[in-house]
């Protein structure tokens, strides 16, 4: 048994804080995406809209919660801990980085490359 | 080790089984190298979502036009409510999964039975709720207007406000055009079904109604849609303009790019298959927690692994929900 159950404390009061956390948060993106203020549109970070950032950022503030609370990784050991979230973090940060750069790439190619698209 | 304990022998043998790697069991470890590489698949796809639309980067539909209804809401413009509300039923599930989870350390049979029903209810409301996104994502609303190279233009009044092809095409009701069947070809061949409009009939509606203008799928830099002058809208549908197109498949998309609904089918369409096997799981424990399989097994390890996957299933949502509905 992975848990021994006579040490198993409950942890119910945890557990609805987490909700409670993770519907705000949601609440908090549906808004935003709703009213879309003009200051964190027309700012941009790193070629992105500053609105866009913070609804990303927020989701992985989510994933973290779900991920750290509800699976339980807080209480695996480290080294599950880390062979699973590293790899998945890197690899996940490599393919996003490459491909988004490609599509970009290719926007510029459709934009400058003397062929018309839209006919 | 205190030197009193007794060795049997085996402590040493390490690929001899037994023991736990990461002090956790052979089958939780497992499901979490399945779940690792699960989400990489979906960042694959969402990855490759991605790159599509830093391609089109300036003519991407924009979601909330598209994604506007709302149950028993007709004709209201209700941006993301309803996704978010299916937001709320998943983590809300994830709870109860979590608690089942917590009960099952207990011990406590009665608790997990209840609280896994609730998961599986909450499973099924969401499935049932993509599944009805997907029929008004298919059906459509207004229609549109595709031209030569595959653009999709819309109509709009002088408010800017989307009129949709019914309330514009001068219906030709000597149409002698009829649907080829397959009972009536030689070689059993049927065609597609016809669309409700012609696009002569569209053009003639166009020019009579002098309010009607041409929104394009290119974005201004405000994040808006296109809007077309009268006379540049009319030549638009005269030179370019060559069928109408209600709704969306894999091929046409009255929202905009074909690939807006592509990723759409396949990245919701793969998560609800998730959901799907997620709450057919869920119900096979369930029916074993009701057996008192996990009771005589004197653990509830069973309920947890299911549960990992479950809440899997709700971290995918949230970056679906993320970039699908709000970037």
């Amino acid at each position: 048994m992975a848990h021994d159950t006579a040490h198993h404390e409950s942890n119910i009061g945890r557990i609805w804080k987490v909700f409670i956390l993770l519907s705000v948060v949601t609440i908090v993106e549906v808004i935003l995406g709703i009213i879309k203020p003009a200051f964190l549109v027309e700012t941009t970070l790193i070629s992105m809209k500053l609105l866009n950032w913070i609804f990303i950022i927020l989701t992985i503030y989510k994933a973290y919660y779900i991920t750290w609370s509800f699976m339980h990784m807080e209480g695996e050991t480290k080294g599950l801990r880390r062979s699973v979230v590293w790899t998945g973090v890197f690899l996940i940060c490599y393919l996003v980085f490459i491909l988004l750069t490609e599509g970009d790439y290719i926007y510029e190619v459709f934009r400058n490359g003397y062929v018309a698209w839209d006919f | 080790m205190e030197t009193a304990v007794t060795k049997t022998g085996t402590e040493d043998k390490i690929w001899g089984g037994g023991n736990k790697p990461l002090k956790v069991s052979y089958g939780k470890m497992m499901m979490w190298f399945f779940i690792l590489s699960d989400a990489l698949t979906f960042s694959g796809f969402l990855a490759s979502y991605g790159f599509s639309r830093f391609k089109f980067i300036d003519s991407w539909p924009i979601a909330d036009e598209v994604f506007n209804h709302f149950p028993f809401l007709h004709g209201v413009d209700a941006p993301m409510y309803y996704v978010a509300l299916m937001t709320f039923i998943l983590i809300f599930s994830s709870v109860t999964m979590v608690l089942a989870v917590d009960a099952g350390h207990h011990m406590k049979k009665k608790k997990v039975i209840f609280y896994m029903f609730l998961t599986i209810i909450g499973g099924a409301i969401f499935v049932g709720s993509q599944a009805w996104e997907w029929k008004n994502f298919i059906k459509g609303e207004y229609g549109a207007v595709e031209t030569k190279g595959g653009q999709i233009l819309q109509f709009v009044d002088g408010e800017g406000h989307r009129v949709g092809l019914k309330d514009i095409a001068v219906v030709n009701t000597h149409k002698d055009r009829a649907q080829h069947e397959r009972k009536n070809g030689i070689w059993f061949k049927k065609e597609a079904a016809l669309p409700t409009y012609t696009i002569e009939e569209i053009r003639k509606g166009f020019e009579k109604r002098k309010d009607l203008l041409i929104r394009t799928q290119t974005l201004t830099e405000k994040g808006q849609k296109t809007i077309l002058s009268r006379t540049e809208s009319l030549k638009r549908m005269q030179a370019d303009a060559i069928g109408i197109v209600e709704g969306a498949n894999l091929v046409h998309n009255e929202y905009g790019t074909p690939l807006f609904a592509n990723f759409f089918f396949f990245i919701t369409g793969f998560h609800g298959f998730h959901v799907f096997s997620g709450v057919v799981i869920n119900i096979i424990i369930f029916i074993n927690v009701i057996l008192g399989t996990y009771e005589r097994r004197k653990n509830y390890e069973m309920v947890e692994k299911v549960g990992l996957y479950w809440h899997f299933v709700d971290l995918v949502w949230v970056f679906v929900f993320t970039f699908f509905y709000l970037v």
